[in-house]
């Protein structure tokens, strides 16, 4: 009895944090607008009995979904947001794998300081943070002074897509930095020694022994950024411009600008199914590299 | 059984000593070679000379320097001050995957996302041979460490002794003119080990490599080397043949470190053709031949091996007899060994063959008897 209610407490809780608000959206995503609170019909009247369930189900159909693909707004919104994902994917890797490479390579002692310095900015609220970005990259901002100061002419930046890709890989860095940091310092050295013994150069022997065996922390890293890169919001809406398309956007648009809920749950339906995949194949990795451990 | 006279080559042009060779070239030459890391210095002032197609033992105790003196060999570390010399040139200057010299790793740090198939022809592909040539080279390697049916498996999915045969053989594969094995057999029980150590001689014949081998086994060392060095703290005590090392040793620490020993310590005085050492009031001086020459009064020391003692009912009429009680007695099967405690609680080491198949031991417990043994057998040694 005991151990059922040890197992039984997960799954509680997944229940009631995943299964249940998921149930709830799909519902809603299947619903139609309605000017009433809440703003959807139909909804479920029990005290009709037996007749107030049917009419329930029978109010039920995927207009919704027929909708999100007669719009082009919709798919392109979703593809617009897969590419700038995957674009700042790579950024964030180009930028994070040298970092976590140069902690794993620093003396021990300065490891914790450093793996301190990378933790800390979450510390300080995310918003707290994007606007200082906005602070930074305003065309009367910080940057644009600095470089007025030798003569450059100030950069547009903010309001567009470079800015999204700045909040993204600045925010999700620590995402990239500590999986493949963690890969890198479990590394055995004499590896590289044994690389170098039998005639590698030290770039030959980060390319043929370094960089596969850390493998594991790289992919682990790309996906933790570009899973919730994908469904973004506050950055694209804070730092992007109007011409700036994902979907986090134009969900919170069809829910607080329109008040079109059942779009809106129609739209993040459609976001975790699109999510499914690399999650799956996140799950798949992390299984794969417990297993060689 | 008597000791050949010290530092006298024997004779005989079938016997491999370049060391004795006054005009061999060495292929290592170790010159005044410090070593420190900060202010501690791991390797003190050392001279050696190492020859072509030896198989020369490093041995130690943990800590004393082995390791360093391989990974300069290597080039993982540079000496802070003296020279290495390999084929009469200056290392220093070239960086580890210039050198022909391949390592085998005490951990060793095989690839592990690679196959034992790609691990071997690892350092062939970094030299650029073509495809046919490194297959044929790392077959060679396989078959020759007996690995052909685990050429596709990863390293994790073989045992410790193929894994251990995979780093030789990929360090062997690039044919180097110096191979350092690092414990390679440390991690390997005791009769795999024993088995693989005849196959390294195997191969270093057949592939007249040169190598040098670390290790803390003593008997290992005695097995395999052509020549042994017995290291301490960073400075080589002793550098001679097995025989040498164990029927000549220069000081107490080698003899001490290499098998069984009794020690002796006195007062030395030289009595017409040998040395009598008084070792304790009321004991009869032990009588012992040397080619040494110690003054009169100085301390002294006799190490005698318990093989060497002869054990015996009635006092036998000889030099060095000591009466004593037989206090334990180790049963090996093929020899016992017995530890006879002296009057004045010394103890003293004899072993006897079991040559009969008599399973009553000729000596039991709490049994006077007398040990002796000849004044050739018992060594004289000053520190
Ligand atoms: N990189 C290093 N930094 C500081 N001390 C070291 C370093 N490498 C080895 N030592 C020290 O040098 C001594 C000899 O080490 P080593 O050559 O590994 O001994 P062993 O004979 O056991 O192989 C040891 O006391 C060790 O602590
Ligand atoms: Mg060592």
């Amino acid at each position: 009895m005991r151990r059922f209610a040890l197992i039984a407490v997960p799954y509680l809780w997944l229940l009631a944090l995943f299964l249940v608000p998921f149930l709830i959206v799909l519902k809603i995503s299947l619903s139609d607008i309605a000017l009433s609170i809440p703003p959807y019909a139909p909804t479920l009247d029990l005290s009709a009995g037996w007749e107030g369930v049917r009419s329930f189900f029978a109010g039920l159909d995927f207009e919704n979904f027929v909708f999100l693909t007669q719009d082009d707004l919709y798919w392109k919104a979703y593809l617009s947001s897969v590419w700038i994902a995957a674009v700042s994917t790579v950024i964030t890797l180009l930028v994070g794998y040298p970092i976590a490479y140069g902690m794993a390579r620093a003396a021990p002692e300065w490891r914790p300081t450093l793996l301190m310095l990378v933790i800390l900015p979450f510390w300080t609220s995310f918003l707290i943070r994007v606007y200082s970005w906005m602070g930074i990259l305003a065309n009367e901002g910080f940057l644009n002074m600095v470089l007025g100061w030798f003569g450059i002419p100030p950069l547009q930046i903010l309001a567009t897509n470079t800015a999204v890709y700045i909040g993204i890989v600045y925010t999700y860095l620590p995402f990239m930095i500590l999986p493949i940091y963690a890969t890198l310092e479990r590394m055995d050295e004499s590896l590289l020694e044994a690389a170098e013994d039998l005639g590698c150069s030290r770039l030959t022997a980060f390319w043929l022994v370094t960089f596969p065996l850390s493998r594991g922390g790289v992919i682990a890293g790309c996906f933790l950024v570009f899973i919730p890169a994908i469904g973004e919001f506050v950055i694209p809406s804070l730092l992007g411009g109007s011409d700036t398309l994902m979907i986090g956007k134009v969900l919170w648009e069809e829910f607080f600008s329109n008040r079109d809920w059942p779009v809106a749950s129609a739209v993040a339906i459609v976001l975790l199914l699109i999510l499914i995949v690399p999650i799956v194949l996140f799950q798949r990795n992390e299984q794969k590299q417990r297993e060689a451990a | 059984m008597t000791t050949a006279p010290a530092d006298r080559p024997r004779p005989g042009p079938a016997v491999f000593a370049p060391w004795d060779e006054p005009d061999a070239v060495p292929l290592i030459q170790f010159k005044n070679v410090t070593k420190r890391f900060g202010d501690f210095t791991a390797i003190d002032d050392l001279t050696l000379d190492i020859y072509t197609r030896e198989f020369f033992a490093l041995l130690g105790p943990s800590g004393c320097g082995k390791t360093t003196m391989m990974r300069m060999l290597a080039g993982f570390e540079t000496p802070t001050e003296g020279k290495i010399l390999l084929s009469g040139q200056d290392i220093a200057p070239i960086p580890p995957n210039q050198r022909a010299v391949n390592m085998m790793f005490q951990s060793y740090a095989l690839f592990p996302h690679l196959s034992v198939w790609e691990n071997i022809a690892f350092g062939l592909k970094r030299e650029g041979k073509d495809k046919d040539t490194i297959r044929a080279r790392v077959d060679e390697m396989l078959r020759l460490t007996r690995l052909e049916k685990f050429a596709s498996r990863k390293p994790h999915q073989i045992s410790g002794g193929q894994r251990q045969r995979v780093a030789l053989a990929r360090s062997l594969a690039k044919a180097p003119k110096l191979l350092l094995l690092d414990e390679p057999l440390g991690a390997l029980d005791k009769k795999l080990r024993e088995e693989t150590q005849f196959e390294l001689m195997d191969i270093q014949e057949k592939t007249g490599t040169t190598f040098v081998i670390v290790t803390h086994d003593q008997e290992e060392a005695m097995t395999v080397a052509s020549r042994v060095a017995v290291m301490d703290e960073g400075k080589l005590i002793q550098v001679a043949t097995p025989p040498v090392i164990y029927e000549q040793p220069n000081s107490v620490y080698v003899a001490d470190f290499i098998g069984d020993v009794t020690i002796f310590e006195g007062t030395v005085r030289k009595d017409g053709e040998h040395y009598r050492l008084d070792w304790a009031e009321g004991q009869p001086p032990l009588r012992v031949r040397s080619p040494a020459s110690l003054r009169d009064g100085q301390t002294a020391y006799v190490a005698i091996r318990p093989e060497k003692v002869e054990i015996h009912h009635n006092r036998p009429d000889d030099h060095n007899v000591l009466r004593g009680k037989v206090v334990d007695i180790g049963y090996l099967g093929n020899l016992s060994t017995y530890h006879v405690e002296l009057p004045g609680g010394r103890m003293i080491r004899a072993q006897n063959f079991n040559t009969e198949r008599d399973t009553r031991q000729p000596f039991t417990w709490e049994d006077e008897v007398w040990v002796n043994w000849t004044e050739t057998c018992g060594v004289l040694l000053e520190r």
